[in-house]
């Protein structure tokens, strides 16, 4: 069964095509120092135009920026900020969401009820505002992105975690296994949680895209992992006051974080498509 | 109808004093650290005493924060220590040079993408289907800031044809809107007229819909008369609910272009670690979603006759 849902996905356009956009960024992110042709933080010669030679014979591919740097040496080093941050942040999310959501949705009572309304408090804060919140009080860290992503984003994932676990937590074999005395983390675990692993796909892939945006956000208001760390949004930050003379240095970050969203969007709608889950719409992050 | 309004209004009433304290608690626990930033890294210790002392800032935290509330409520905001005016004086402003640019944004958007959804839905799968489709997570992918320097490098650096920034310093200006405004459009649309078309499959697909066809009805009949009333109630929530969304992209697109606004304020004052200027943004933003939410909640339950006021919303809140 498993074999054949992952045939029929390599078959659909969608999937391939998402999984490329998104592959060929995870591939730098792990052999960055093989694929750069030099040091993401040397000074090189500023401002150099993409597919030209410096003075010193070094190719820029594309271009350097006002400090020198070589921009294709940035954007791979800078897919590896990306995939490890917004990786490990919406990972936290996911934990955070699924235990809230797995214990409202089993025990429901008081227990739910509790935790439904931290989360519409946590959801009635327009996310970036929070965000903007978070870092200026914190300050602007790797672990502190972390942290304020895990924050807004957990609510959004408990939504569907309950959902779902009170759909399941109605079939019979659940019921069977609470006659069976089973314990209740076991249930979860075992009973619940891999039945509602397909829709929990779908979403963890949509909230990597909403997690990478959301890095690249930070990056572009400045309030993003502190420099010189290569990283997309502060690339469009830094390369900003010259645009209008040398837009290479703001479109190809541009280019780069867009692959990475859309082909994440493009891998959630294909593996929807493809039935890996039954279609359940997650709904925005407000 | 009256009392699931007054529970509505006391679940809002809770959720807003949860985190009007949250805001409170980021911004103003260490008081130092308010001084420090009131007063400027340059001030004396002893001075930074002596002004918490006069500011009642070494009352109990929780007198503090009842203290702080009731300012809030009698709209006493204080004054901003970056731009040296009462609150009051630029936020307003600020908040309806927003309130234009969210207006023209869902001016356009809302019907192009109700247009879009309800051509993709009529026929599911068709060209026009697959390619709205694509539209759609095109749109919504791409990552605001990231269409914002796509435009303007097409249509400022290389057709020349937009100013690049949105200052607005001599007046109002038509051209200056243009690019902001077409940024929010495609970064919200796309979502919209996703929503709308789901609706207008599934209309297309009720019994109604197909006795209607085997009536031989005309398809411009189905659609205006049967179809189309039954699928727009979801995205005409769906609108409200994407207002504290398009709050979000304003941030960002007003920073982008320079646009004098709300977001711009907020973006400022936090940079500025200008305290009581990033409450008072906090604090209105938080009113505005809640109170989207709330009409979003009342109208789906208006629209929808199939639902009585006080049972579960379905899929509203989502």
């Amino acid at each position: 069964m498993n074999t054949a849902r992952l045939v029929a996905g390599l078959k659909s356009p969608t999937v391939v095509v998402g999984g490329l956009m998104v592959g060929i960024w995870v591939v730098c992110a792990l052999f960055a120092p093989w694929i750069a042709p030099y040091d993401p933080l040397q000074n090189k010669a500023p401002l150099q135009l993409p597919l030209s030679t410096g003075p010193d014979g070094s190719f820029y591919f594309l271009g350097t920026d006002l400090l020198g740097r070589d921009i294709f040496s940035r954007l791979v080093y800078g897919a590896r900020t990306v995939v490890l941050w917004a990786g490990l942040a919406t990972a936290t999310a996911f934990v955070v969401g699924l235990a809230m959501g797995l214990a409202a949705g089993f025990y429901r009572g008081w227990v739910d009820r509790v935790l439904s309304f931290v989360a519409n408090v946590i959801l009635s804060f327009p996310v970036l505002v929070l965000y903007i919140l978070v870092i200026v009080t914190f300050g602007a860290s790797g672990i502190n992105i972390v942290l304020a992503v895990t924050f807004a984003s957990a609510p959004g994932i408990f939504r569907i975690v309950r959902a779902l676990t009170i759909d399941i937590a109605a079939q019979d074999y659940v019921a069977a296994a609470i006659v069976q005395g089973e314990s209740p983390l076991r249930i979860m675990a075992a009973e619940i949680l891999p039945n509602a692993a397909g829709p929990l796909i779908v979403d963890a892939c949509l909230r990597l895209g909403y997690t990478t945006i959301t890095i690249g956000v930070l990056g572009f208001l400045g309030l993003g992992l502190p420099p010189p760390t290569p990283d997309w949004g502060g690339m469009v930050n830094d390369g900003r006051p010259m645009a209008i003379a040398f837009p290479h240095m703001v479109i190809f970050p541009c280019i780069a974080i867009s692959m990475m969203t859309l082909g994440l969007s493009l891998l959630a709608d294909g593996i929807r498509e493809v039935g890996l889950s039954p279609v359940r719409s997650g709904g925005k992050e407000a | 109808m009256s009392r699931y309004l007054l529970v509505k209004l006391a679940e809002v009433l809770g959720a807003m004093l949860t985190v009007s304290f949250i805001v409170f608690l980021v911004l103003e626990a260490n008081v130092e650290d308010v001084a420090v930033k009131v007063l400027g890294a340059y001030s004396a210790p002893d001075q930074r005493q002596a002004w918490l002392q006069e500011n009642g800032y070494f009352d109990p935290f929780v007198l503090r924060y009842l203290r702080w509330l009731w300012n809030f409520v009698t709209l006493d905001w204080g004054s901003s220590t970056h731009y040296r005016v009462p609150i009051l004086e630029i936020l307003p402003q600020r908040l309806a040079a927003t309130g234009i640019l969210a207006g023209i944004t869902l001016a356009i958007m809302v019907p192009v993408a109700l247009i879009l959804g309800v051509l993709a839905g009529m026929r599911e799968g068709s060209a026009v289907d697959r390619g709205v489709s694509f539209f759609s997570v095109l749109t919504t992918s791409i990552p605001e800031f990231a269409t914002a320097v796509f435009l303007s490098a097409i249509f400022v650096f290389w057709l020349r044809l937009l100013p690049g920034a949105s200052t607005m310093l001599s007046g109002f200006s038509v051209t200056e809107m243009i690019l902001p405004v077409s940024v929010l459009t495609l970064y919200s649309a796309g979502y919209l007229a996703r929503i709308t078309r789901a609706s207008m499959v599934e209309a297309m697909r009720s019994p109604y819909v197909r006795t209607a066809l085997m009536k031989g009805a005309s398809t411009s009949r189905i659609v205006l008369r049967h179809a189309l009333r039954n699928a727009l109630i979801a995205p005409v929530t769906v609108v409200m609910l994407q207002i504290p969304w398009l709050l979000s992209g304003v941030i960002v697109v007003e920073v982008f272009f320079a646009y004098k606004g709300f977001g711009t304020l907020l973006y400022e004052a936090a940079l500025n670690t200008d305290v009581y200027l990033i409450e008072a943004c906090a604090m209105v933003s938080v009113v505005v979603v809640v109170a989207t939410q709330l009409i979003s909640d009342v109208l789906y339950r208006l629209l929808n006759p199939r639902i009585r006021f006080g049972d579960e919303p379905a899929g509203a809140t989502t």
